[in-house]
């Protein structure tokens, strides 16, 4: 079962051939016994996972119930959840039970979908390899030695161990796009505002955007299309009608226009990920894309400049976890300033508390001008960039990553390099454009994923091209050994 | 005993008003406003600052704030943005506080104040910007421990900051009771300071008369009645010119009023001040008022006190005492136009009977004009009966009461209670004929001296009940004892 599609899950429990109570115990018990190998989920939810399948059943056997009706699926703990502890990969939150839904969580449960769990993540979402959770570090179905790329670790790891057969996720710099790519998945950022963050545990306001990790563009067409709309609870998203995905999936991508930006294949760029993504640029060109040369020039800027909009947005976000009203407050605090002290210097992480660090000084009185506000600018030139290269071409294609999956503990010591991970993937997000990443070959048994991105709300074409190219390959359908069966 | 500045000193003033607008919810949620409910019980997972959540503002608190800039000639910026500023104090939910920073709602306008000695000084206001109020930390109830109550949390406020303009502690109560004037004239701010509605924190520097430079300045924090704020600046003012004459230097701090004492003490230095590490606020868009936007306000605007006294001395013959005492609150002057729009009387005389009887009696009861037990119609009937000759003032007095306690038409409480004025001339002067023939000592004496023929008057009055008409009275005591007019 969990090797269908969503399709296929779907037309299963629509004939009755299974319910979504099998369904679901199914994957129940694939948790149970392949995720202590993995440690994708923080928390599994299996008896409200039930009772979500029964509800699932009443409805498909009375004939009613969309095409997600029954289907199970992860979220990442980084959306709150009432009656479910919401950690956000944080001792923080630990014991922290939401008092109410987020507004993707109350969309997906509306679909009909079975939540399985929440899923593992870097600690607030901070962090490329998941190694920074307080529950843990995930280990890649790939090579469990080797880390899944973060901060959407668990729903990846899951999602790729057949653990869940889609999970949500979020990205604020590559958080999506990065861990589909070392997973082998199809993972999609749709445009900022498309998808609520009411009930999204903030990381950097202006960037975060959820979205889906998939084993396919057509699987995570049917989901962001459920998650996405306007939410009058979200001030940033935008009142625009949503795209019908899946409908586009199937248009031919004749004369479609994909540009290569040649700082994405700069110096930097693994050597075999590199003849992989070319490969798929071919398989792109003899479904009749044209693709042409396009520049970026403020690309290489959007590291530097991704580290300083998102700690300063993150040092405000995180400055509610004040140990006052919920989240970890220490023992018995001698005053005010030993109870704020304390509470954050046990409650959060140490890549969190350098977050917060650098964050602090760059909206400091006088530093702020010359850090923060000058990120601001170079974010709008990267977006003038993509602005003109939409001018010229549909979507912009490059790799998402560097490399494949890195070893666990590899670049726990240099934060420099652990950064630079995200090097292909920030720019999307300091644009507020979509990107996706879909697998596109293997480097020595390890996936290497291929980036698109879109024009604002061009979600649809960004998927069509992807179905499309995985109509053309079967790269997405490879298993981790000891997974498929 | 009225307060001066030494002698070749000068004092410099600017106030910061905190006004709390009068929406139904809070400004970034929909949780209730309301003043005095149990604790905590109006505080919503936004109002928290639980994780994930998110503001969106509320209408009504932009449209309020545009309402008060119009009213103040100020500009009203085209676009502003909410800023956080950050710190960390238990009942501040979130560790910063929305708030307007850099770009203000309202900007550059101006307050004519009058000063005792009837000339107007006209003070400046720098700018009001749009924020949220913090909630409230409770000392007293609790042994070891601070309870916070989150009730207020999130109240929308308009800080109201001057100009450096007002130069005695009078100016600066003036400025404040115009201004608090105003908000409750333009129904935006409730006005009750007991309540925390309308709140003060003074500036206040001193320097050698004729010295162009300011002194150092010390803010005094939170002083919520007019009169402390007169007596918070008055001992401000000399405190400062002490320190100097003594050779002392002032300190830039923060300072406490103690309504006990009378005192101000430091609170805060300039240097253990917070860094707010202001920055606009991601989650909030920009607000943008339209010319559209506020001319539609400005259409709506009510007349303004200024206005409204200059019309009522115009258009209702009033002095210039009458008419201020009756324009002081939209209220009244409602109440007294009602008056005379619903009877024929002299409006010189409603003016009398409103500003004098029935805002004596109000007065007397502790009651508001809202709760006045006498219609404008009711009162308006009274003053009919006296015009057209039914009830002399006296009894009119008499009426009021009557209706004031018990209610009822004064038109047929008249007739039942048979208070009518006897304009009979037979039936007085067979009264006048009776104190004549029975007071032969006083005829004597008033024919000596025509100036206490009053005394008749008065006792005709007397002997039938006050429903003697007064003027007829007084010509036939006249007439009967030979007198000439």
């Amino acid at each position: 079962m969990h090797t269908s599609s969503l399709k296929e899950l779907a037309a299963g429990l629509k004939a009755r051939r299974f319910s979504s109570r099998e369904l679901t115990q199914h994957y129940l018990g694939r948790i149970e016994r392949l995720d202590p190998g993995l440690n994708s989920y923080i928390t599994v939810t299996a008896e409200r996972a039930l009772k979500q399948a029964d509800a699932a059943d009443a409805l498909l056997a009375q004939g009613q119930g969309g095409p997600l009706t029954g289907i199970p699926l992860a979220q990442k703990d980084i959306f709150c959840t009432a009656g479910v502890r919401t950690s956000c990969g944080s001792k923080m939150l630990d014991k922290f039970v939401a008092p109410y839904d987020a507004t993707i969580v109350k969309k997906l449960d509306a679909a009909g979908m079975v939540m399985l769990g929440k899923a593992n993540m870097d600690e607030f979402a901070m962090g490329s390899s998941n190694e920074t959770s307080f529950y843990g570090p995930v280990k890649n179905p790939w090579d469990v030695t080797r880390v899944p790329g973060g901060s959407s670790g668990g729903s990846v790891a899951a999602v790729a161990a057949g653990l869940a057969p889609i999970a949500t996720a979020t990205d604020t710099g590559g958080s999506i796009r990065q861990p589909a790519a070392l997973t082998n998945l199809t993972g999609i950022k749709p445009t900022y505002g498309r998808v609520s963050r009411f009930g999204m545990i903030a990381f950097a306001s202006s960037l975060d955007q959820a979205g889906v990790v998939a084993r396919s563009a057509e699987d995570a067409a049917a989901v962001l299309q459920a998650m996405s709309g306007f939410d009058p609870l979200d001030s940033t998203s935008v009142e625009r009608p949503v795209d019908d995905h899946v409908a586009a999936l199937d248009r031919p991508i004749k004369g479609l226009r994909i540009g290569l930006p040649k700082e994405y294949f700069a110096e930097g760029l693994d050597a075999g990920s590199r003849a992989a993504i070319e490969a798929a640029v071919k398989v792109f060109e003899s479904l009749g894309a044209v693709v042409k040369e396009v520049s970026l020039p403020n690309a290489p800027l959007s590291v530097p400049t991704y580290y300083v909009v998102a700690p300063a947005e993150a040092s405000s976000n995180l400055a509610r976890f004040d140990g006052v009203r919920y989240g970890h407050r220490c023992d018995n605090p001698v005053n005010l300033k030993d109870l704020y002290e304390r509470s954050r210097g046990e409650g959060f992480g140490a890549e969190v508390q350098r977050r917060i660090m650098v964050g602090t000084y760059v909206l400091s009185h006088g530093y702020y001008d010359a850090y923060y506000l000058k990120a601001q600018k170079v974010r709008r030139l990267i977006y003038d960039d993509f602005r003109r290269a939409f001018d010229e071409v549909d979507l912009v294609l490059g790799p998402t990553a560097q490399n494949v999956a890195f070893k666990l503990g590899d670049k726990t010591d240099d934060p420099v390099a652990m950064y630079l991970n995200d090097i292909y993937t920030i720019a999307a997000n300091l644009a507020g454009i979509p990107a996706m990443s879909l697998p596109c070959g293997f480097v020595e048994g390890l996936p290497v994923g291929l980036q698109l991105m879109g024009n604002f709300f061009d979600e649809s074409r960004m998927l069509n091209a992807a179905h499309q190219y995985q109509l053309a390959t079967d790269f997405h359908k490879q298993w981790p050994k000891g997974f498929a069966s | 005993m009225s307060f001066a500045i030494r002698e070749g000193w000068e004092a410099v003033i600017g106030l910061e008003v905190h006004c709390q607008l009068r929406t139904v919810s809070k400004i970034f949620s929909g949780a209730a406003t309301a003043y005095g409910a149990a604790p905590n019980t109006q505080a919503d997972p936004v109002t928290l600052g639980f994780p994930g959540v998110l503001p969106v503002l509320n209408a009504d608190a932009v449209r309020y704030a545009v309402t008060f800039g119009l009213a103040v000639d100020a500009q009203v910026a085209e676009r502003c943005v909410f800023a956080r500023k950050h710190y960390f104090y238990p009942d501040l939910p979130k560790g910063y506080q929305i708030s307007q920073y850099e770009q203000p709602i309202v900007a550059h306008g101006r307050l004519d104040i009058e000063l005792d000695n009837g000339t107007v000084k006209t003070i400046g206001i720098t700018r009001a910007h749009m924020e949220e109020d913090a909630g409230k930390s409770l000392h007293e109830n609790f042994t070891g421990v601070t309870g916070i109550d989150l009730n207020r949390a999130g109240t929308p406020l308009i800080e109201i900051v001057s100009e450096p303009d007002i130069r005695t502690p009078a100016e600066a109560v003036a400025y404040l009771k115009k201004l608090h004037q105003l908000v409750v004239y333009l129904g935006i701010c409730d006005g009750n300071m007991q309540e925390g509605s309308f709140r003060c924190d003074a500036n206040v520097s001193v320097r050698r008369k004729g010295a162009e430079k300011f002194g150092t300045r010390t803010e005094t924090k939170n002083v919520n009645s007019f009169r402390y704020v007169e007596k918070a600046i008055e001992f401000e003012i000399e405190r400062q010119i002490e320190v100097l004459e003594g050779g002392g230097k002032i300190v830039q701090e923060t300072r406490l009023f103690n309504p006990d004492t009378g005192e101000t003490r430091a609170m805060r230095t300039k240097e253990d001040a917070n860094d707010y590490r202001y920055f606009p606020d991601p989650d909030l868009l920009p607000i943008v008022c339209s010319a559209e936007y506020v001319a539609a306000i400005k259409a709506k605007l009510p007349e303004l006190p200024e206005a409204k006294r200059a019309r009522f001395e115009a258009e209702y013959g009033l002095s210039p005492y009458d008419a201020r005492t009756l324009t002081s609150s939209r209220a009244l002057a409602a109440y007294y136009e009602a008056v005379v729009k619903a009877s024929g009387a002299e409006p010189k005389l409603c003016a009398n009977w409103v500003a004098t009887d029935l805002l004596g009696a109000l007065n007397k009861a502790g009651k508001d004009i809202e709760q006045t037990p006498v219609s404008p119609e009711q009162l308006g009937g009274i003053l009919d009966l006296i015009r057209d000759g039914t009830i002399s003032g006296k009894i009119a007095k008499d009426l009021f009461e009557i209706v004031w306690n018990e209610g009822g038409n004064p038109a047929e409480i008249v007739e039942t209670r048979g208070l009518k004025q006897v304009t009979d001339t037979g039936a007085i002067e067979k009264a006048v004929d009776e104190i004549i023939a029975a007071n032969p000592d006083q005829v004597a004496k008033v024919k000596a001296k025509p100036t206490l023929a009053g005394w008749f008057v008065g006792q005709v009055m007397k002997s039938t009940g006050g429903k003697a008409n007064p003027q007829a009275v007084q010509a036939l005591v006249k007439a009967k004892l030979g007198l000439e007019d």
